[in-house]
Formats: structure tokens, C-alpha cells, sequence
């Protein structure tokens, strides 16, 4: 009797709670998946799509009519100019990305030495380049870099150094291109190692100082390996935008003298924009996609480690 | 108010069986344990009471009406989560009210029901302060509240003592029973606690492996377990489990634990266990309790035995004397005024009228 | 006893040890803050530089006096920028840009953020990796396929989209929605599983425990990636180059280098106060809400 009055229900069930569970659980993922898909859309037309467009692009001739296959490609290969922009594209990233992550590292270790309540006020004044609008930034140094009135050389030549052509010759356009970069990126790497160091417990520390460390191997064996994952993290986003930067080259010297200083970036814009030649503009900026996919690999190798560790 | 029934209960996920078939009646006002150690599926039971699991097979009634399908708001229960789930951003008083305030109560109503529920919890001057300013016993409390003022058919707790220091969780603990002797709300209660799930339970379920081991009021659970996992799991110190053999002696019964010492069973056990002589793999449960120190005269059933004691724990009303027999190491509470004393022989007497003998094999109490 | 004895002995040749160490620490801060005066001094000069100039009358910056001091301070500088129209049109056209910008990334990557990091649906994880990939798709790949797509689109349509400060509401998107939804997916992630089960059982819809619990717990999280979104939008650069030419349409950046610097001629006491003027809008964010404004920048690599 009792077994009949429960197994009556249970069968009467057995067809429907799979059925309406399945709906609420659908309900559920279709609420979900139309609030996400604004963001799917935004993707989807202006990002995946003009990604894929951009490889259709380069295939077209300059009045985009005729499709020439690989023919942007050969025609950059055979072009000196282009060899330049990928040296100095590459030696532009590496150099600025080193010096960023060093300079990063010794600021932050300086910040993390003072006593915490000074560290707000320092940490807030040193961000400040990263702060301000890089192409408003950039003006500056233009002026300082200026030619004629150059705040630098008049204090150079107090100690009778002769006039540095900062934008004018082509090394020493690279190394001020270089040197604006570090300016803006550094504070970035800074604030990243900062957030870092306080992560590494203070029992760490003590615990090398009664092992008998000194500063340095405190610094080597026990802050670098903590802070891995950070700097590998940090150093590989800053490639990305590096590598990919407009601004700074742009503003400084807008790829001269004579298409020395150009990156993948400017020389798209100056060819593909300013030049007309959009296709050709979309080969040159497709240069960038191999050693950014690598970047980008690396960073989400690290970011699912994370995500399973936790 | 509402009695609670599960029938042939069972959650997979993906191919693991949290939860494989559990029937249970709760009755109106009644407060039920779940006790048993993590991952037995105790919480898992709760959480599809509680309507945030889905449930695999069979169904759950809560006031007779089977709730499989029906979305938690609707199921009219109130939850009491381990870490409190109080909503940071609102004061206290917000966080009771929030599920009234979206089914559009009104606020003299609202305002009432509050009152009442700081009233019974004794947190009426807390009422605008925000979670964060609350200590650990205080944001239980609020968590009761947010319960309390729902008036639901159900309350269910989800471990919520744990998050807790020692001696505030014996005051809530006292705390909750004399919340649910007023409200009389049913309630059903997950813990890994045994000793939560005695003092609070009316009845207590015993759950392992995703199945229930036994259903009984605490004392019934702690004097006639039915299993050895219960036997074991149900007080503290746990029950010995001595390795032993029933023999036919004579007349009489002996479980017989190695050569040189053997314990007669009582009279009143006779029967009970004779079917079992000759048969090996049985273990002799004695609860610490009932191994204590020999006296000169003593009454029928306790039967003295010599043993190397390795530790003592004196525990002031009691010490705790610990000492190997049989390959397993065995606890025995002594007199602290016994003389009980690390590494020294003394003799101790075994209680066989309390007794368990079970099958080692299937692990049933016989 | 023992132990006693121990300490007694001990303790004189710990002294000693002790006093060196307490000297190395004051001169290891000596050296930081040394070098931190250094590294500010370094990292402060071109901002500081840009107000001398714009002190400065044209006179003076072509004179051959020190360029580090402002020995005839003006605001006539200020004073003409703030009245000239183009400069205000450009200010303007950021401004709206740059808050309508905010709204719209806000508006996506909320609700995209709630969805991804607490209603599991298909294909939500390779969502999220998505989202995180796209973030480190660079603009300066994309423009030249937009600035393509765009004029298809004129051909088709009829509606023009280059050369329209407009253009730039639907681009900046893409550079602001990616990050901020992934900040905030990790933001949301933080929040205890149990909050929003409890919400559930108090009656909350989905939406509900969106608008009030997840957003309100997470409103650090949310001032963070506004601020971004603001001072990406503000800051960026080669969109407006590249899609916008006439001069009531430019933004800020492009406005101030494409009108102030005419051929060879450049006003550098105007193009600093201008850059000086464009810069402060993120700057005084940046000094009021600094501590959200780093933990948004950490919180990118940091969470998820």
C-alpha cells in the first residue's frame, strides 16, 4: 500500500522532471547566453571579422579590385624598407620591454623598502607617466627633444656636451623612441612587482634572514622565484602592446628620419592610410600576428595554470 | 510548516554517485541531523532540499507536494549557509528583509516580522549595522534572522557552527535549540559533528557513501548502533574494535580475543550471539566508557583483565588510559584517583553488558 | 639552567649583530630614497616641463634664456586656448566620446561579466578564454580591415561612418569592452557562491542578484573598469587618426597635433598647454581614485 502510493507519483514523474528540468536549466543558459551576447556580437563583427578580413585584404592589389595572392608578401620581401621596420620593430620591443621590467623591478624594490605609509605618495607619483595620454606625453618630449630649443641640450651644454640630434639623426631617433617608451611602460612594471612583492609572506624573509641570507641572495633565491609568474606575466602583455605600439613612434618622429624609425604600426599607417595602399597597409600589420600569437600563447598557457591551481 | 519526505534520492554528477538513494521522512517541527564525514552527501541531500542541486532520481516532498521541478523561492525554505552568506552592502536589518522586500511585503509587515526575529535572536541593536561590523556569533545570529522572518515551510542548515571558535560554538549551539523550541519550525541540519548532531537532533541520520547508515533518536543511535561505521562514528573518544572469536565454553559463551584471554558473555547475550560460535573475523566494540578501573567486587558482566598501559590522558573528571591489545590500540577511561601511570601494568575491567559484537566482514552490529 | 646560561652568553655577541644590521637597514633606505628622488625626477620631468611651457609667452620660449624657468609667467596661453573654438570642440567631442564610450562598455561587459562567471552556459568557458584573447588583439591590426569594412559599408548603405566623431563610439569598444569584462568575470568570480545561492533562495531572479547584490559587492571591481574604459577612450590615438580628418570632428590627441602643429610651425607655449589640459582629465581621476585605478591595472593579470 505504501509502496503503491509512492511508486505512483514516481512513475507519473519519471517523464516529467527530466523534460522541465532540462527546460529551467535551458531558461537558465538562455538568459545567460542573451546577456553575453552584446559582447559575442561586439567580437564577432568588429574584431574576429575584420581579423579574418584584414589576411582577405592583403591579398588584393593597391585598388582592391584584383585578387594577387602573395604577391603584397614577395613585394614586401624585396623591399629594404620593410627589413628595417622588422629590426627595428624587434629591437625596438626587446630593448624597451628589458629596460621596463629592470627599471620596473629596482623602483618597486625601492618603493617596497620605505616605510608603507611614505610607499602611497611615491607609488602615486611615480605612476604618473602611464597615467597621462601617451600621444599628450609624447608632445613633451618632442619639445624636449626639440632641435633648436632643446631643455636637454641647454643643460647638456652646461657641461659642454655638444648638441644631441635627439629625433634628427637615425640612432639617436631609436634610441629616444627606446627611451619615451621605457618612460611610459616603466611605471606599469613597477606598480605589477610592487603588487607582487607584497605578495611574498614576510615569514619568507625572515626565515632567510635567520638561514644567514644576504640581501642579494634574499633577492635571488627567494623574491625572484616568488615573483616569476608576475614578471613572465607582465613582461609578455608589455610585448604585446609594445611590439604593437603607434603612439610614441608616431608623435616623435613619425617613422623618419628617412623611414628609420618606423614600426609594423606606423609604417601600416603611413603605407595604408596616409599612402592609400590598404592592402599593402594590412600585409604590413599581418607581420605583427606571429610574434603576438606566441606572446599571447604563452600568457594563457600561464592564465588556465593559474585557473587549475586554484 | 511542513514535513519534509525523500524517496530513492539520488545525484550523480557525471558518473560519480554523490547521493545513491536515500529515503527519509521528516515530520512537522521536528529538527533532523545529518551527520557523517565529508563527502558522504549530506550536504548534497540539503542543497537538493534546498532546491540549488538538481535532483537525479527520485523525488522530494516538502507539505506533500513533490518540489523536484519547483525553483528554491518558490519552495518556501529559509537556509543557513556555513560562512553566513550576509549580503555585505546591506545593514542587518536589509540583509532579513531582502527576500521579503522582493515579494513586495508590506512595510509594516516587513518591519514587524524583523522585529520579531531580532527580537527571538537578541540582535535588535544590531539591526543598522552592516555584516562587517559583527562578530563571528553575531553574524550567525543574523543568518538565523534572515531565516526567521521568512517563516518557511523548512530551515535548513548548511554546516553553519563550523566557521566558529570552540566555545562560541557550544553557545550557538544552545543558541539554535532554544530559536527552534520557539518557532518550531522543521528543520533539517548538516553537520560533521557528531557531537552537534547529538545534542541538537531529534532524530539524527548517519550518512557514508552517499547512503544512510541509520536513522534514531541520539541515544538510541549512541546505545544501539547497527552498524560498525555508526558504532565508530557516534561518540568520542570512538568505540574499540578488538579483533575476536566467539567459542562455545562449556555451558556458556566466550569471545575469545587471543590465547591467553577470553571474555565470557553474559547471560542476557546469550542467545543472541550463540548462533555466531565458532565463527572468526568478529569484533568485540567496547565504548572507552565501559573499560575501566577493577575494583575488588564486582558486579556480573565485568571481568577484569591485566594491561600494559602506554598513555594516559588525564582529563581532570577522567583520565584516559591507552594500552595495545590485539594488534589495535585501545582507550579506556579510568578514576583520575585509579593511579593510572604511563608504561605501568595496571588492571582494568571490561563492562560486557554494553557490549557489541559485530561482523567484521559486513560490518553489522549483530 | 641550561638555557639560561645560554642566553647570558649569547647575548653579547648577538648585540653587536643587532646594531650592524639596524645601520644597514638606515642606509638601505638612504639609498632608496636617493634613487627614488632619481626615478621621480625622471619619470615627472615632461609633465613638469609642459607646465613651464605653457607659463611661458612665445617670446621667451624662442629666447635663449634657461628653458627650465618661467621668468614671465602668462596664462595668456590658457587663456586663448579656452576661448578658441576648435580647442573646445575637440575637448567636447572627448568628452562626449569618452563618456558614452564608458556607458556602452559597461552595459556589455556587465551583464557578459555575470553571465560568464556564474551561469555556466555552452560554450561559455571558450567565451571567457575569447574575451581574454581579444583583449590581446592590439588596435593598430584592425584599423586598416575597419577603415575597409566602414567605407563597404558607406558603398551599401549610404550611411558614411568615416570622417564622423560618431565612428568612434563603435570602435572604442573594442578596446575597452574585453578587458573590463575580464576584470570584472574575476571580480564576480570572488564573490562567495553561497551569496548568490542565498539570493536565490530569497526570491531573487537572475537579473535581481545582478543589480543587487553582485553589483554593489563588486563596485570596487566595477569604478575599476570604468576608469579604464575612461582613460583608454580618452587616450586613444590611432582611431581618430585614422577615421576622422575634418576638424570638428577630431578628439583631443589628434585635434591638438593635427591643428596647433601647422607645417613647420610649431606653437610649443599652445601644444603644451593643450597636451597639459588633455592630460588632466585622467590625471585628476587618476589622483582622486588612484587605489581603484591600480587595482584595475593589477587586477588584469593578476585575476581569472
Amino acid at each position: 500500500m505504501v509502496d503503491a502510493t509512492i511508486s505512483a507519483p514516481a512513475s507519473r514523474q519519471m517523464a516529467r522532471p527530466q523534460s522541465s528540468l532540462r527546460k529551467t536549466m535551458q531558461r537558465k543558459s538562455t538568459i545567460a547566453f542573451l546577456m553575453a551576447l552584446p559582447l559575442i556580437l561586439m567580437i564577432v563583427i568588429l574584431v574576429l571579422y575584420p581579423a579574418i578580413f584584414s589576411i582577405h585584404l592583403a591579398m588584393l592589389n593597391k585598388s582592391m579590385e584584383r585578387f594577387v595572392g602573395w604577391n603584397n608578401f614577395t613585394f614586401l620581401f624585396g623591399r629594404q624598407t620593410f627589413w628595417m621596420v622588422v629590426q627595428q620593430s624587434c629591437v625596438f620591443a626587446i630593448t624597451a620591454v628589458l629596460f621596463k621590467a629592470i627599471i620596473g623591478f629596482i623602483v618597486a624594490h625601492f618603493v617596497h623598502n620605505i616605510p608603507s605609509k611614505g610607499q602611497r605618495k611615491w607609488r602615486g607619483m611615480l605612476l604618473v607617466p602611464w597615467v597621462i595620454p601617451p600621444a599628450m606625453s609624447c608632445l613633451a618630449w618632442l619639445w624636449l627633444f626639440d632641435p633648436s630649443y632643446s631643455a636637454f641640450n641647454w643643460v647638456l651644454a652646461l657641461f659642454g656636451v655638444g648638441p644631441i640630434p635627439w629625433t634628427g639623426d637615425a640612432n639617436w631617433a631609436r634610441f629616444s623612441v627606446i627611451l619615451v617608451n621605457i618612460w611610459i611602460g616603466a611605471p606599469f612594471f613597477m606598480i605589477m612587482y610592487l603588487a607582487a612583492l607584497k605578495s611574498v609572506p614576510d615569514q619568507l624573509y625572515e626565515a632567510a634572514k635567520i638561514d644567514g641570507a644576504s640581501w642579494w641572495q634574499v633577492i635571488w633565491f627567494i623574491t625572484l622565484p616568488m615573483m616569476r609568474n608576475i614578471i613572465a606575466i607582465t613582461a609578455l602583455f608589455s610585448l604585446i602592446v609594445t611590439f604593437a605600439n603607434f603612439d610614441i613612434v608616431r608623435v616623435l618622429t613619425a617613422g623618419g628620419p628617412i623611414d628609420m624609425t618606423h614600426v609594423f604600426a606606423t609604417w601600416s599607417f603611413r603605407v595604408g592610410i596616409e599612402g592609400g595602399d590598404l592592402p599593402l597597409g594590412a600585409t604590413v600589420s599581418l607581420f605583427m600576428v606571429p610574434i603576438l600569437s606566441v606572446a599571447a600563447i604563452f600568457i594563457l598557457r600561464d592564465i588556465t595554470k593559474r585557473g587549475s591551481e586554484v | 510548516m511542513a514535513e519534509v519526505t525523500l524517496s530513492k534520492i539520488v545525484k550523480k554528477y557525471d558518473e560519480v554517485e554523490a547521493v545513491r538513494g536515500i529515503d527519509l521522512d521528516i515530520s512537522d517541527h521536528e529538527f533532523v541531523v545529518l551527520v557523517g564525514p565529508s563527502g558522504c552527501g549530506k550536504s548534497t541531500t540539503l542543497r537538493m532540499i534546498a532546491g540549488l542541486e538538481d535532483i537525479t532520481g527520485g523525488e522530494i516532498l516538502i507539505g506533500g507536494d513533490i518540489v523536484n521541478d519547483v525553483p528554491p523561492k518558490d519552495r518556501d525554505i529559509a537556509m543557513v549557509f556555513q560562512n553566513y552568506a550576509l549580503y555585505p552592502h546591506m545593514t542587518v536589518a536589509e540583509n532579513m528583509s531582502f527576500g521579503l522586500r522582493l515579494k513586495r511585503f508590506p512595510k509594516a509587515e516587513i518591519k514587524k516580522r524583523v522585529d520579531e526575529a531580532a527580537r527571538i535572536l537578541d540582535i535588535t541593536e544590531l539591526l543598522e549595522r552592516k555584516p562587517k561590523a559583527l562578530s563571528g556569533g553575531q553574524r550567525q545570529r543574523v543568518a538565523m534572522g534572515r531565516a526567521i522572518v521568512r517563516n518557511p515551510k523548512v530551515f535548513l542548515f548548511d554546516e553553519p557552527l563550523s566557521n566558529l571558535d570552540a566555545k562560541l560554538r557550544v553557545q550557538m549551539r544552545t543558541e539554535i535549540k532554544k530559536v527552534h523550541q520557539k518557532v518550531r519550525t522543521t528543520t533539517v541540519y548538516v553537520t560533521h559533528d557528531q557531537v552537534e548532531a547529538m545534542t541538537l537532533a531529534d532524530r539524527v541520520v548517519v550518512m557514508n557513501h552517499g547512503l544512510i547508515e541509520q536513522v534514531g533518536p541520539p541515544n538510541e543511535l549512541y546505545h544501539s548502533p547497527r552498524t560498525r561505521f555508526v558504532a565508530g562514528f557516534i561518540g568520542s573518544p570512538a568505540m574499540n574494535f578488538i579483533p575476536a572469536r566467539i567459542e562455545q565454553n562449556g555451558s556458556g559463551l566466550a569471545i575469545k580475543l587471543n590465547d591467553k584471554l577470553a571474555f565470557p558473555v553474559p547471560e542476557a547475550r546469550k542467545t543472541r550471539y550463540e548462533k555466531y560460535a565458532g565463527k572468526n573475523d568478529m569484533l568485540l566494540g567496547l565504548r572507552p566508557e565501559h573499560i575501566t578501573e577493577a575494583h575488588g567486587h564486582m558486579e556480573p558482566g565485568k571481568i577484569p583483565f591485566d594491561a600494559n598501559l602506554e598513555v594516559t590522558e588525564p582529563m581532570g573528571m577522567e583520565t584516559l588510559v591507552y594500552f595495545p591489545l590485539n594488534g589495535t590500540q585501545i582507550c579506556g577511561r579510568v578514576n583520575p584517583k585509579a593511579g593510572a601511570q604511563d608504561g605501568a601494568p595496571m588492571q582494568l575491567a571490561a563492562d560486557l553488558n554494553n557490549m557489541h559484537l559485530i561482523d567484521a566482514a559486513s560490518g553489522r552490529v549483530l | 639552567m641550561a638555557n639560561v646560561s645560554a642566553i647570558a652568553t649569547d647575548l653579547p655577541v648577538a648585540r653587536p649583530k643587532y646594531g650592524s644590521m639596524n645601520r644597514d637597514r638606515i642606509w638601505a633606505l638612504r639609498w632608496s630614497y636617493f634613487f627614488l628622488v632619481l626615478f621621480a625626477i625622471f619619470f615627472l620631468l615632461p609633465p613638469i616641463y609642459m607646465l613651464i611651457t605653457s607659463l611661458k609667452t612665445s617670446a621667451e620660449i624662442s629666447a635663449a634664456t634657461n628653458p627650465w624657468w618661467v621668468f614671465n609667467p602668462t596664462l595668456d596661453n590658457y587663456k586663448e586656448l579656452l576661448t578658441s573654438n576648435s580647442y573646445l570642440t575637440y575637448f567636447r567631442n572627448s568628452a562626449i566620446v569618452s563618456v558614452v564610450v564608458v556607458s556602452i562598455t559597461m552595459l556589455i561587459s556587465v551583464p557578459a561579466a555575470f553571465a560568464l562567471a556564474r551561469m555556466k552556459f555552452w560554450g561559455s568557458a571558450t567565451l571567457a578564454t575569447g574575451v581574454f584573447l581579444t583583449y590581446l588583439i592590439p588596435e593598430t591590426l584592425l584599423f586598416i580591415p575597419l577603415f575597409k569594412m566602414f567605407a563597404i559599408f558607406n558603398e551599401w548603405t549610404g550611411i558614411a561612418l568615416i570622417n564622423r566623431w560618431w565612428v568612434l563610439l563603435i570602435l572604442y569598444p573594442t578596446l575597452t569592452v574585453p578587458f573590463c569584462t575580464w576584470i570584472m568575470i574575476g571580480y564576480f568570480a570572488s564573490i562567495p557562491k553561497e551569496l548568490d545561492e542565498a539570493a536565490l533562495i530569497d526570491g531573487a531572479t537572475w537579473m535581481q542578484t545582478l543589480t543587487k547584490i553582485f553589483i554593489p559587492v563588486a563596485l570596487p571591481g566595477l569604478i575599476a573598469a570604468t576608469i579604464f574604459a575612461f582613460t583608454v577612450s580618452w587616450a586613444q590615438f590611432l582611431y581618430p587618426l585614422a577615421f576622422t580628418t575634418s576638424a570638428d570632428q577630431l578628439v583631443l590627441p589628434v585635434g591638438i597635433i593635427t591643428s596647433l602643429i601647422k607645417g613647420d610651425v610649431f606653437n610649443w607655449g599652445q601644444i603644451m598647454t593643450g597636451a597639459l589640459l588633455g592630460a588632466a582629465p585622467p590625471l585628476i581621476i587618476y589622483a582622486f581614485l588612484m587605489d581603484y585605478y591600480i587595482a584595475g591595472l593589477t587586477a588584469g593579470a593578476t585575476k581569472g
